[in-house]
C-alpha cells in the first residue's frame, strides 16, 4: 500500500515537474531586464539629486496614496486610543501627584530665577514687539510613518499645498522641533523627522550662545537620538543645557525652537572637537498632532493657530 | 482573467502598503514594521507563475518607493522585491507548499529582501547606518513577517490560486 502510495507520489511528482519546467522556465531575460530598470530608477534619483525627474513622479504617486492614508489613520485612530481607557483610578491620582510635584519644583526654579526672569521677559517683549514672530502653525495629524526597514524617518502628514504648507517649513509639535517638510501634495506633506541620519538641524546651546550642528543618529532611541558637534572646538557644552535652533526665517529651520537637552559630552582626541548626546524633547515613536509654522496671514483650508495662541 | 489576477493583485499590493503605513506604526517595535507588500510578492510567486510574479515584485516596489512617506532613493525596493520573487518563484516545489514550507520560505525572503535593500544602502552611502544597527532591524523585520504570516499568506494565496485556474492544479 506504502509502495503504490510512494509509486503514485513519484508519478505526480514527474509530471508536476514537467509542469515546472514549462511553468517556471526560467524568465532570466525578464529578471534582468527589470533589475536594469531597478538600477536605471536609482540612477536617475541619484543623479538627478533635488531636481530629479522622479519628484513628479513621486508627486503623482502621493497625490494618489494621500488620502487612502488619511483615510486609513483616521479608521485606525479610535482604535489606537482604547488602551487609553483602562486606566485606574489609582493611576489617575499617581499621575497627578507626580505632575503637582514637579509643577511645584518648576514653581520653585521660576521664582528662584526671578530677577533674570523679568529681564528677560522685558527684553523678550521688546524683540516681539519690534520684529513680530510672524510665524502661525498649520494643525496636523501624523498619517504614515516610514519604516524603519526603509532607513529613513520620514512621516507623512495630514495637511498639503492647500493648507498653505510648503517645502523647507518647520515641523514642531507641543514639545518641541519634529523635523522639516521634504515635499507636500495637495493634501499631505512628507516630514524629514531630524532623528534621521540624513538630518542635520543648526542648533545653539542656550547658557553659552554657542552654535554648532544637530544631526539625527538613526535611532528611536530616547536618550541617544541627535548628536550635537559645536563650531568653535574650544567651547565645552554642559550636561543638563537646552539647544534650541538658531535657522534664519527664510532658511528650512525657524529659530529658537527648542530640539532637547544635552545628556552626554565626549571629546573626540581625534577631530579634537567635543561632540554632545542630546535628548529630543519629542518622543519620536508617538507622533500625532504636530504643527507646520507657515508665515502668519498664509491662505489655508483651515484654521491657523497664531503666534498669541488665538485661532484665525 | 488574466487582468482581473493583475487588478486584484494591485490591489492587494495598495492595500498591504496603505496599511504597512498607516496602522502597523502604532503596534510597530522600535520603528520595524511587517512589510506587507513582501509578503503579497511571496504569496504571487508560491502560486502563480513566475513572470508575473517579477513583474508584480516590481510593481510593488515601486509603489513602495514612491509613495509618501518614502525618502529613499527610488528604486531600492524595486531592485529587492524583483529578487525576492524571482528567488521566490525558483525555490517553489511543484507540489502544494506545506505550511512549514510557507513559513520558511517568507522568512528567507524577508531576510533576503530587506538585506538587500540595506546593502543598496550602504553601497549608496543613502543613510549612513552602522551594520549591526541594520543587522538587528532585519532579524527583527524577519520575525514580524513570519508573526505575520498564518494571517496573510493563506487567503492570498487562496485568491491568486483562483484567479489563475490554469495553475491552480493541486
Amino acid at each position: 500500500m506504502g509502495a503504490f502510495g510512494g509509486h503514485d507520489g513519484r508519478e505526480r511528482r514527474w509530471r508536476g515537474l514537467d509542469r515546472l519546467e514549462s511553468r517556471n522556465r526560467a524568465p532570466r531575460s525578464l529578471l534582468v531586464a527589470l533589475v536594469l530598470a531597478s538600477i536605471t530608477l536609482i540612477t536617475l534619483d541619484v543623479s538627478g539629486g533635488a531636481s530629479s525627474p522622479l519628484e513628479p513622479v513621486r508627486g503623482a504617486v502621493g497625490e494618489a496614496f494621500g488620502p487612502a492614508e488619511a483615510v486609513a489613520a483616521g479608521a485606525v485612530r479610535p482604535f489606537t486610543s482604547v488602551p487609553a481607557w483602562f486606566r485606574s483610578k489609582g493611576d489617575l491620582a499617581d499621575e497627578v501627584r507626580e505632575l503637582e510635584a514637579s509643577n511645584a519644583e518648576l514653581r520653585g526654579q521660576v521664582e528662584l530665577a526671578g530677577f533674570d526672569r523679568n529681564r528677560l521677559s522685558q527684553y523678550d517683549g521688546l524683540t516681539s514687539a519690534a520684529t513680530d514672530l510672524g510665524h502661525a502653525l498649520v494643525p496636523s495629524r501624523v498619517v504614515a510613518v516610514g519604516s524603519r526597514q526603509s532607513q529613513s524617518f520620514t512621516i507623512t502628514i495630514d495637511a498639503g499645498s492647500s493648507a498653505g504648507v510648503g517645502p523647507d517649513m518647520t515641523v514642531v509639535n507641543n514639545d518641541g522641533l519634529v523635523g522639516r517638510v521634504l515635499r507636500v501634495t495637495s493634501t499631505t506633506a512628507t516630514v524629514l523627522l531630524i532623528i534621521d541620519p540624513d538630518s542635520t538641524v543648526g542648533g545653539r546651546v542656550g547658557s553659552s550662545m554657542e552654535i554648532g550642528f544637530v544631526n539625527g543618529s538613526g535611532t528611536l532611541d530616547e536618550d541617544a537620538g541627535l548628536d550635537l558637534r559645536l563650531v568653535d572646538d574650544a567651547s565645552v557644552p554642559s550636561r543638563d543645557d537646552t539647544v534650541v535652533t538658531w535657522g534664519s526665517t527664510s532658511g528650512p529651520y525657524s529659530p529658537g525652537v527648542p530640539i532637547g537637552t544635552i545628556t552626554e559630552v565626549y571629546s573626540s582626541l581625534r577631530e579634537a572637537s567635543q561632540r554632545a548626546v542630546v535628548k529630543p524633547f519629542v518622543d519620536f515613536s508617538s507622533l500625532d498632532v504636530v504643527g507646520v509654522m507657515v508665515p502668519s496671514g498664509s491662505a489655508s483650508d483651515r484654521a491657523l493657530v497664531e503666534a498669541d495662541g488665538s485661532l484665525r | 482573467m488574466s487582468q482581473l489576477r493583475w487588478v486584484a493583485a494591485l490591489a492587494a499590493a495598495v492595500v498591504a502598503l496603505v496599511v504597512q503605513v498607516s496602522l502597523f506604526p502604532h503596534l510597530a517595535w522600535n520603528g520595524v514594521v511587517p512589510n506587507l507588500c513582501l509578503l503579497v510578492v511571496v504569496a504571487a510567486a508560491l502560486t502563480v507563475e513566475a513572470p508575473f510574479a517579477l513583474l508584480l515584485g516590481f510593481a510593488a516596489g515601486v509603489m513602495l518607493d514612491l509613495a509618501p512617506p518614502a525618502d529613499h532613493v527610488a528604486g531600492r525596493w524595486a531592485l529587492a522585491l524583483t529578487v525576492v520573487a524571482f528567488l521566490t518563484a525558483r525555490l517553489r516545489q511543484d507540489v502544494r507548499p506545506t505550511a512549514l514550507a510557507v513559513v520558511a520560505t517568507v522568512a528567507a525572503a524577508s531576510f533576503v529582501g530587506t538585506s538587500l535593500f540595506a546593502l543598496t544602502g550602504i553601497l549608496l552611502s543613502d543613510p549612513a547606518m552602522s551594520v549591526s544597527g541594520l543587522l538587528e532591524v532585519v532579524l527583527v523585520a524577519v520575525v514580524w513577517d513570519v508573526l505575520l504570516t498564518p494571517f496573510v499568506l493563506p487567503p492570498l494565496m487562496k485568491l491568486f490560486a483562483r484567479l489563475s485556474p490554469q495553475w491552480a492544479g493541486e
